[in-house]
């Protein structure tokens, strides 16, 4: 019994995590500017994350397997964040601006 | 099921590949080049061949990215328009495909038993390596102790590529390039890189000798754990810039790393004909052959992973300190 639902919940947080995967991979695809997709894309890394590898977790049930992909976890929670920040601070250093919807006197920065 | 995901992964390699040639920008073609290596190593290890998967991602994905990327700072970013006959490249690409493609109907099929390959010295290494040497992993008894002398080789195939790209890169003007200019000091004056990556290096470096000595009961062994450790000092030298890296880790270092560790390769050989035995015959290194055989395999694979590492951090430093010449 216990089995059945640990492979429900699990299968349920796989697909859940795949949903945002293919999410992040939709808006990295449609979404208009450099830094919104790059927004889009940060959601792969982070809940995409968190939700597939928790998914395979439970698969995995108390065993080292468990451990080794926990530390993977927390090993991708850490770096892919710091990259969207590092990606998103060289692009702001190299001159692209963010797409503004409000149109006030704004328009200088446009390059 | 396996050859639904072999599929899709070739399919996207192939994919890969087409926008690696068709594209003119170069700091795009190393960044697919790094996808390309990414997707082979999943494809390795679909294959079940998880050793040298582990290679691929830390040297082709990893190590090489950077170095590209080092080597990239030094040119141009764009790739110069083609001068020569295109149509003649493109039909002497497709004749080599179509020879090739031709030549792989006399190829067995993927997991046949029957294939030669299979049929050769396989089953004797994986019904003798647990009589003689006695560890599980059948690549590690293979690469180090059945096939010493092709490892040794291969060892001074990484130390000459080092040497090669040494003499290459400081020809002409000495390799005294320590500046001051803003490049050569990392990453410092970002905060959140610089926190998370000081965080990770000693974390790396724990999975690089992780790797190294596990390589006999799991994927791993010196290759991947030099590389492996070398990409902490990669990391550590770019949040920290060029100077304090060199200052942990001098060039001189550096390049005895990737002799000694060649040199201890080379010496057990000999230590092994002292003892009496062939060279490269770690039998005689223990009154059990068993453990002297043991014993070989973690000593000489000590040796690949100090090459790989010296050798790779070599290169990247020889790039790196080009960079403040131009």
């Amino acid at each position: 019994m216990i089995d059945l639902i640990l492979d429900g919940l699990s299968w349920g947080l796989l697909m859940l995590g795949s949903g945002f995967v293919v999410v992040g991979g939709i808006g990295a695809l449609r979404l208009p500017s450099f830094y919104t997709r790059m927004h889009a894309a940060s959601l792969t890394d982070t809940m995409g994350t968190i939700l597939i590898l928790a998914g395979i977790i439970l698969q995995a049930g108390l065993s080292l397997a468990a451990i080794k992909l926990f530390a993977i976890l927390i090993f991708l929670l850490l770096t892919g964040p710091t990259a969207t920040y590092a990606l998103a601070n060289a692009a702001l250093l190299s001159g692209v601006k963010p797409e503004l919807d409000c149109d006030e006197s704004e328009e200088p920065l446009k390059k | 099921m396996i050859i639904f995901f072999a599929v899709f992964l070739l399919t996207l390699l192939v994919i890969t590949a087409i926008a690696i040639v068709r594209t003119e920008n170069l700091f795009v073609a190393v960044m697919l080049t790094s996808i390309f290596s990414l997707l082979m190593a999943a494809n390795f290890f679909i294959l079940d061949a998880a050793d040298v998967a582990l290679t691929e991602a830390a040297i082709g994905a990893g190590v090489t990215t950077v170095i590209f990327l080092s080597a990239l700072s030094l040119t141009a970013e764009r790739e110069r328009s083609q001068t020569t006959a295109k149509w003649l490249t493109i039909g002497v690409v497709s004749v080599t495909a179509l020879v090739l493609m031709y030549a792989t109907f006399d190829k067995p099929l993927l997991g046949d038993p029957n294939a030669p390959v299979h049929q050769h010295v396989a089953p004797w290494y994986l019904e003798n390596t647990p009589i003689l040497i006695d560890i599980p992993n059948v690549v590690t008894a293979v690469l180090s102790s059945f096939r010493g002398y092709d490892t040794l080789g291969e060892v001074f195939v990484v130390f000459a590529a080092c040497i090669g790209v040494l003499f290459l890169l400081s020809a002409g003007n000495g390799i005294k390039a320590e500046d001051e200019t803003p490049k050569s000091q990392g990453l410092r004056h970002h905060l959140i890189p610089k926190v998370v990556g000081r965080l990770l290096v000693p974390f790396i470096v724990l999975f690089g000798l992780y790797v190294q000595f596990h390589g006999e009961y799991g994927p791993g062994g010196g290759f991947q754990a030099g590389a492996i450790i070398a990409t902490a000092f990669i990391l550590h030298a770019l949040l920290e810039g060029e100077r304090a890296a060199l200052a942990a880790m001098p060039r001189a270092a550096l390049l005895g790393m990737a002799v000694a560790g060649a040199m201890l390769y080379g010496m057990v050989g000999v230590v092994c004909i002292a003892l009496g035995g062939n060279f490269l015959d770690y039998s005689v290194l223990h009154s059990n052959p068993v453990i002297g055989q043991q014993i070989g395999i973690i000593v000489i694979e000590a040796g690949v992973g100090i090459t790989v590492c010296g050798a790779l951090l070599s290169i990247f430093h020889a790039f790196t300190s080009r960079r403040g010449l131009n």
